[in-house]
């Protein structure tokens, strides 16, 4: 009985089993796993083969890249004409902008990158500094992109328009709508009736109307209701009820967030004397707001995708381009071309913002979920 | 362990107004539920209580009334020389004097250990961040996990999470600390380091009121035990009197259901 008891360190650590490791090991876990499973992947890949070759024979192999016109493109090759892409891509860049200005729109462009590196890395070098820049961001672009006084020419936002039109109204929206969610979150949330009740009133109010509908309100009944004379430029109107629309959801979001956290942290922010605000900011919003990112980025892009919607009220976003440059005589029938470039560029830029958010949500996590 | 118990005792009969807290006449509801009836009591400077009694007798409201995290409705609450009213400004004064520890820890997940020690010295009390830091290394040694610093809570068992607590709130230097239940989340094997850095705390002087169960710390530390059940102190008597001969038949359930086992 004594020899065969069990002593400590008898069993040393032996690998795995070898069918559990290695790609062969992640084939037959993962795609052949059952029949339903050897059943679907069979399918998937019958799929791809029958979508994969002829997308990209259309898009690649087969597509002109240059040409004169539409029958120049048919002339060359069966497939995607993006000739015609070419020709208008500065349209869909900058919109109408002045073309001697457009440097102005490209600087922006770097000094937006720039901006965001602060924000997006906390390692970065001159941190400090770059927040500072980061804050100072909007106003130098605004300046640059509108001009007017210190030596520049000024420029209508009539003549705003493309991707530059589209980011001009997202990172407006996404830069003021997270704030302004947050103080509604918490006014929702006050103590004190009339502010919750604002609040409260605010925010079901712009999420019970469609988008559309404040700008239609932005575009034609504003002038109405402001005082004669006083005139309010389109664009800043669009920019304010985008803005708004963005908050009341970003609102709810971050409410969401802050309920999740246990009412015994602010109860020992509170004991130690900490104010309102302070508590808020150091303890409850890191927590409320990490919880909420997915929901966060989620209205970003749901913000960054209804910019498409000035289409209607007469603003040309890359989608309203295109849908103008469809209309020449010259280009005719190139629907597919113009909305796969319009959709690509969309999806690169809210595929990137999700991508952040998942980094981001990784970074932060700090093991207390366990 | 006698000699101050007395004393203190002394003081509290004499009711001078140099007590770290004085209740007089408190009441409180939860909106038609009467929680509090009646309280009276005080806390001489340097005096051990321990609050016990059945769940739901209204001790721990009692305790969290004294720095506000509840609400009183009638009667006074007199802190470190300051009554407790609506004002904000009194009742910031006295949660920077008085420290708490709770039962479920509170303390904050996406800060450091130091960080959450150093949080409060740095945004209440504008100390310099190193100075705070330094502080907080010098509590963290005496609650004995230093070495834990630059974890986060998560990270940590429920023993250690309550150490850090306990120096979290000695960084604000407290006059008194409160603790409400501070063992009751904590697997047995990890209430002794708890109690013993509570024991050590006693033994340095700090006014103190703990609700909890543990009569074993109560019979070594307290001054005063005070016993409550339905909202009212039935008894209040030093440790030797209160668990060798209480008066109330209340009491006497009590103490057969949690000390006979």
């Amino acid at each position: 009985m004594t020899e065969q008891a069990y002593k400590r360190g008898e069993h040393p650590d032996l690998p795995p089993p070898s069918n559990t490791i290695g790609a062969m090991a992640w084939v037959r876990g993962n795609l052949l796993s059952s029949p339903a499973n050897i059943i679907m992947t069979i399918l998937s890949l019958w799929f791809l083969y029958k979508i994969l070759p002829p997308a990209l024979d259309w898009m690649f192999f087969d597509a002109a890249f240059t040409g004169e016109d539409r029958n120049a493109c048919r002339a060359k090759a069966d497939g995607a004409c993006w000739a015609f892409i070419g020709e208008r891509l500065r349209l869909f860049t900058y919109g109408f902008y002045p073309a001697e200005s457009r440097w102005r729109v490209n600087l922006s462009f770097v000094m937006l990158i720039l901006a965001l590196v602060p924000i997006l890395w906390d390692k970065a070098p001159f941190r400090k500094f770059g927040i500072y820049f980061t804050c100072m961001f909007p106003f130098i672009a605004g300046w640059l992109l509108l001009g007017g006084f210190f030596g520049l020419e000024s420029v209508g936002t009539d003549e705003f328009g493309g991707f530059m039109l589209t980011l001009v109204i997202g990172v407006t929206g996404i830069a003021f709508s997270l704030p302004i969610g947050i103080l509604l979150a918490l006014g929702r949330q006050s103590q004190l009736p009339i502010v919750s009740i604002c609040a409260v009133g605010f925010i079901e109010f712009i999420r019970g109307v469609p988008l559309i509908a404040l700008l239609f309100v932005a575009s034609t009944m504003l002038n109405y209701f402001l005082p004669k004379g006083t005139e309010f430029d389109l664009l800043l109107r669009v920019l304010i009820m985008v803005t708004l629309f963005a908050s009341a959801y970003m609102a709810e979001v971050i409410r969401g967030g802050l309920q999740a956290i246990s009412k015994g942290q602010t109860e020992a922010a509170d004991a130690m004397g900490l104010k309102y605000w302070s508590a808020m900011r150091l303890v409850v919003l890191p927590q409320a707001l990490k919880i909420s990112i997915p929901g966060i980025v989620n209205t970003f892009i749901g913000l960054y995708k209804d910019t498409t919607l000035v289409i209607i009220i007469g603003l040309y976003d890359p989608l309203g381009i295109g849908r103008a440059s469809l209309a020449d005589t010259k280009w005719t029938g190139l629907s597919n071309e113009v909305y796969l470039f319009v959709a690509i560029f969309f999806f690169v830029s809210c595929f990137f913002m999700a991508r952040y958010s998942l980094y981001l949500e990784g970074k932060l996590e700090t093991g207390h979920k366990r | 362990m006698k000699q101050p118990a007395q004393n203190s005792q002394k003081q509290t009969l004499g009711g001078t107004d140099d007590n770290a807290v004085t209740i007089r006449g408190m009441h409180k509801w939860y909106g038609q539920f009467h929680a509090l009836k009646d309280i009276n009591m005080s806390v001489a400077r340097g005096e051990k209580i321990v609050v016990c009694g059945p769940s739901g007798s209204g001790k721990s409201t009692m305790i969290r009334c004294i720095n506000r995290l509840e609400e009183h409705q009638q009667g006074d609450i007199i802190v470190d020389g300051t009554e407790l009213t609506n004002d904000l400004k009194n009742i910031e004064a006295v949660r920077r004097e008085v420290g708490m520890v709770f039962q479920h820890f509170n303390l904050f997940p996406h800060l450091t250990i130091l960080e959450n020690c150093t949080l409060a010295p740095i945004w209440v009390r504008k100390t310099p961040k190193r100075e705070a830091e330094e502080l907080a290394m010098q509590y963290l040694e005496r609650v004995q996990i230093p070495d834990q610093a630059r974890k986060y809570p998560g990270q940590l068992s429920g023993g250690q999470q309550q150490r850090v607590a306990i120096a979290r709130c000695l960084c604000m230097k407290p006059r008194i600390m409160l603790f409400d239940e501070p063992t009751s989340a904590l697997d047995p094997e990890m209430i002794k380091e708890v109690l013993d850095v509570m024991i050590e705390l006693a033994s340095e002087g700090i006014t103190m009121v703990c609700v909890t169960h543990e009569m074993g710390f109560a019979k070594t530390v307290a001054d005063r035990v005070i016993f409550m059940d339905g909202g009212e102190i039935i008894e209040e008597n030093q440790p030797n009197e209160f668990f060798d001969n209480p008066q109330h038949e209340r009491t006497k359930l009590f103490l057969s259901q949690i000390l006979d086992h």
